[in-house]
């Protein structure tokens, strides 16, 4: 038995980096220091996998399977490639050249889950920071529509709430504020809870900036919330050395979406001439974030990069692939370590369903049962290595702990193989 | 492969060459004495052939950057160009790709460019988008006067153990120098405050940016590091902040040996006179007049060019006081125990009298300073405007006609307050390869860049002008034609570019330095090391190292270290 030490989680945005795993006989037998998501990640990756490749339910070689895929690919007009939060870097660039190959869609998972931060940022900016800036200094942690305690299960104790930093010791030593529509699990453990209307954040946010920079209300009551309360909040987010917003879906996708970030953005501007204030995205998928990073390199845009022009051409809620599914523009699919079928709406997935559609993962899902072909591939950060970018966009090396089953391959290199042989198919 | 470049006017500054009509022998990737008569032949009959460009501070790569382009969208509308079967497709324009900023670069001429300020924490991203950036070779620098572990060692006067720190974190992270920005001030940012002299406390470290500069600038020395230290001032982007720069330069005067010890980087922003944006003059004649006495300065000018750019600095504290005169959106980026980037649209109008008198500024800098050798070429990309307008600027600096036609077009109170109309001085051609490649490799000392001597790397550029015949002062049009496209773009002994397009991609190296340390010193640094970064960081110190695995193609550098 050997035991690895310092692995980063391949599960949620948070990527902790302390893990540590005990391997046996090619498997893992022991997860130590994770969550309880990250031990079933570590422990039972290899439930429900695929070991062959497949085309229309047939098991194939997987040199059939990619020169299948390289026949849909080339003959497509108009295809998509769409996924990619849980694979590594390396493998999301590859599809960046397989999509500018081809002149398809390449998108990824956060057109349906940040997009509209990256719009609110795009339209207003972002002061924001790495995780450790908070656990050092912030006096003040606001969580606004996101509950770590379930979704980023050591978030809190390790990079926010309850993290020991150089200049701020802990819990006892921060103020805790949740704002939500329901009393979530993190909500029981802040000093003081918000609980607002639902689809009122952008009513809440703008009167928070008011307050701020006005002291004095005129209204009532804003959000649900007393004016005086809101007044009170102002004054604590003011005297604060340092504070921090963390954000999650209860604010990007309810009403307002990228609106209620530009709000965000604006208060905590805003704050920037009293103290010092910042926010960060609780992004989920562990390489999300990575796949917006890597598309900004390559094409200049982090997501929903239309290459039909032969240049990178962006306009989300065009050439985002949910939009383009739904139109039933697309006459092919690439999807790559993501399950659309089991969340996308449902005319999306009729149109989708009408397509050839080729799906790389590791595990049976929604949609490799209704793919055209479907590839194997190893499990990113327990099988295979690459880089990843935790939710502050600190990148991060994933590691190989083990060997994939016999034949398996990674997602980069069955991505390698594609973009090869397609090369050599359109010139 | 085999080259032979014949009957070019060679300008190589670093062997003395001006201008001489001669042949240059390629072979392997490398300059040769001659080669066999296979050479594949260039004619470069009346054509000028210099050394490839190199850059000694641009940001091409790393998460700030790359949060320019997220923050940009609107920058890449309109500069697109799709796939060839040689290229990827291209998307600029401030803040272009990384495949954009390759091909720009080699169809300018240049060969080798320097990322200016990487953050460690962040620095695996700097690789990996250099991975990704073509043709040119690279490296970056690291921003390390913010750093923690480094103030904690600097204020405890533990400078061996310092010294083996930043010494280790060039292995480990593979960077090139050390780039400081607004020491004590950056870390200040991160409560929202800033320092204002070089003598102000950085609590709760018990230093001050006076002792940060002279710290780094001693262990420098100590690590023999190839590049001095490369500073981005206090109190940048302030009105009367020329004294700062003047007193920075001045503060490591005494630990100099007869040859630079510290770099001013674009010293336009912090070449300002005046005490308010009203009273704003140019500081560059004060500052020319220290560089012109002082030989253990060198400096770049970050020279404005009217139009488009995107700040984009380490220095969070100044780009808060941009988005306040501005109004423009602004991204700042905090690093754990390390420091913070700052980034601000931002458009340089003619007729605004600070734009205007930053503009004279970069110019009466290279124009005022007397020894080439020690004033480089940069517009601080994408800062002060991008890199593809390197041949205007050189333009301005070879003719005084194309600069009074700008100097009539600007704000006319900043046009009575400059010096420039009565600057006659013109650069030579021999000059501009002076501060374009020679200059900027010798400060490097990367040996085998930025001249065409045997065993010199095969990086050349060739441009589709004479300078025996053309008169630069009155022709500046056709330089600037000539410059924009080379002719050819040799990189490694392969032709890259012709007539302006790219012909071949490949990855160019990324070099970095590996200093030697000693065993038993750098085993005790990282014990405590170890300890700290438990506390300090998020991440574990096995995780913050790159293996040089992650380098499309690594090249180290040995440096025997004073240790």
């Amino acid at each position: 038995m050997k035991t690895v030490r310092n692995v980063v989680c391949p599960f949620c945005g948070s990527l902790c980096d302390d893990i540590e795993v005990d391997i046996e006989d090619n498997r893992v037998v022991k997860v130590r220091k994770g969550c309880a998501i990250s031990a079933t990640k570590f422990t039972k990756y290899n439930e429900e996998r695929i070991y062959k490749p497949r085309i229309d339910g047939r098991e194939v070689s997987l040199e059939e399977a990619i020169n299948e895929a390289v026949e849909i690919l080339a003959n497509a007009k108009y295809p998509a490639l769409y996924g990619w939060s849980c694979t590594s870097t390396e493998a999301i660039n590859i599809g960046i050249e397989i999509a500018e190959l081809v002149g398809g869609v390449m998108d990824n998972t956060a057109s349906v889950c940040h997009g509209p931060t990256i719009l609110g940022e795009q339209d207003a900016g972002i002061s924001t920071c790495t995780l450790g800036q908070v656990k050092n200094r912030a006096e003040l942690i606001i969580y606004w529509g996101c509950n770590p305690a379930h979704a980023h299960p050591r978030h809190m104790a390790r990079y926010s709430a309850a993290s020991r930093g150089r200049f701020v010791k802990g819990r006892k030593e921060r103020t805790v504020i949740v704002v939500d529509v329901r009393k979530t699990h993190t909500a029981k453990t802040a000093d003081i809870f918000i609980q607002i209307k639902p689809n009122s954040d952008f009513e809440l946010l703008t009167a928070l900036r008011w307050a701020v920079k006005n002291g004095e209300l005129e209204q009532e009551e804003i959000a649900g919330i007393p004016a005086e309360k809101i007044e009170e909040l102002a004054d604590m987010l003011i005297s604060c050395r340092f504070g921090a917003l963390f954000f999650g879906l209860g604010l990007t996708m309810s009403a307002g979406k990228a609106r209620n970030i530009e709000a965000a953005v604006n208060l905590v501007r805003e704050l920037n001439n009293y103290t010092k204030f910042v926010m960060v995205p609780m992004r989920g998928h562990f390489n999300v974030t990575g796949a917006n990073e890597v598309m900004a390199w390559a094409t200049g845009f982090p997501f929903a990069v239309d290459f039909s022009r032969g240049y990178p051409f962006y306009n989300p809620g065009d050439t985002t692939f949910v939009d383009v599914l739904t139109r039933g523009d697309c006459d092919a699919a690439l999807i790559v370590a993501s399950d659309p079928v089991s969340g996308f709406p449902a005319e999306a997935i009729r149109n989708l369903a009408k397509i050839p559609v080729i799906t790389l993962d590791p595990h049976e899902t929604l949609t490799t049962m209704i793919s055209k072909v479907v590839i194997p591939t190893a499990v990113v950060g327990i099988e295979a290595e690459g880089s990843a970018y935790r939710m502050d966009a600190v990148p991060l090396r994933l590691k190989k702990l083990v060997e994939p089953p016999p034949g398996i391959l990674s997602d980069e290199e069955v991505l390698k193989m594609i973009l090869k042989k397609l090369k050599e198919r359109v010139k | 492969m085999e080259l032979l470049i014949k009957n070019g006017y060679v300008y190589d500054p670093i062997n003395e060459i001006n201008g001489e009509k001669m042949d240059i022998a390629v072979k392997d990737g490398k300059i040769v004495e001659s080669v066999s008569s296979d050479a594949k032949v260039i004619d470069a009959t009346n054509m000028l052939v210099m050394p490839g460009g190199v850059d000694i501070h641009s940001h091409i790569a790393g998460s700030k950057v790359n949060s320019g382009r997220i923050l940009r969208p609107e920058d890449h509308y309109k500069d697109v160009k799709p796939r060839t079967a040689i290229t990827r497709a291209e998307v600029g324009h401030t803040v272009p790709s990384t495949y954009t900023i390759g091909y720009r670069y080699a169809r300018l001429g240049y060969t080798t460019v320097i990322e200016a300020a990487s953050p460690p924490l962040k620095t695996r991203h700097t690789h990996e988008e250099l991975n990704d950036i073509p043709l040119i070779d690279k490296s970056c620098y690291l921003v390390l006067d913010n750093n923690w572990i480094v103030l904690d060692y600097l204020s405890q006067g533990e400078i061996d153990k310092c010294a083996a720190f930043i010494g280790w974190i060039f292995k480990a992270l593979k960077g090139y120098a050390i780039k400081i920005v607004n020491p004590g001030g950056v870390e200040l940012w991160g409560w929202g405050k800033n320092v204002e002299s070089l003598d102000d406390q950085v609590p709760p470290f018990d230093i001050t940016p006076r002792e940060i500069i002279r710290g780094l600038c001693k262990i420098n020395k100590m690590l023999n590091l190839p590049h001095t230290i490369h500073l981005h001032t206090n109190n940048l982007g302030k009105p009367g902040n020329y004294r700062t720069t003047i007193e920075t330069m001045d503060t490591v005067s005494d630990l100099a040996d007869g040859k630079p010890n510290i770099h001013i980087t674009h010293v336009q922003f912090c070449g300002y006179g005046g005490d308010s944006w009203i009273t704003l003059r140019s500081g560059a004649p004060e500052i020319a007049k220290y560089v012109n006495n002082h030989n253990h300065v060198t400096i770049d000018l970050g020279q404005v060019v009217f139009g488009d750019a995107t700040t984009m600095t380490g220095d969070g504290p100044f780009q808060f006081i941009l988005q306040n005169l501005t109004g423009n959106k602004w991204k700042n980026a905090d690093v754990e125990a390390e420091g913070s980037a700052g980034i601000v649209p931002y458009k340089y109008k003619r007729k605004n009298f600070v734009n205007a008198v930053q503009w004279t500024i970069g110019l009466e800098l290279a124009l005022l300073i007397k020894d080439p050798w020690r004033v480089f070429l940069t517009t601080d990309h994408p800062n002060a405007g991008t890199f593809m307008k390197y041949p205007r600027v050189i333009t301005w600096l070879m003719s005084k006609v194309a600069r009074e036609k700008v100097l009539n077009k600007i704000n006319k109170r900043a046009k009575k307050r400059s010096t420039l109309p009565s600057i006659d001085r013109e650069y030579t051609f021999y000059e501009i390869a002076i501060i374009t490649r020679a200059a900027t490799a010798k400060a490097l000392n990367l040996a085998n860049k930025g001249h065409l001597g045997v065993g010199a790397d095969a990086d050349i550029a060739i441009y589709n002008i004479n300078p025996m015949e053309i008169d630069p002062s009155k022709e500046y049009k056709k330089v600037r034609r000539a410059l924009k496209r080379a002719a050819y773009t040799i990189k490694g002994g392969e032709i890259i570019v012709k007539d302006g397009e790219i012909v071949k991609s490949f990855i160019g190296e990324t070099f970095w330095v590996k200093p030697a340390i000693p065993e038993d010193l750098e085993k005790d640094m990282l014990r405590e090391v170890s300890e700290k970064f438990k506390e300090y960081y998020t991440v574990s110190l096995e995780n913050y190292i790159i293996g040089e695995n992650e380098l499309a193609s690594s090249k180290p550098i040995a440096v025997k270290t004073n240790l």
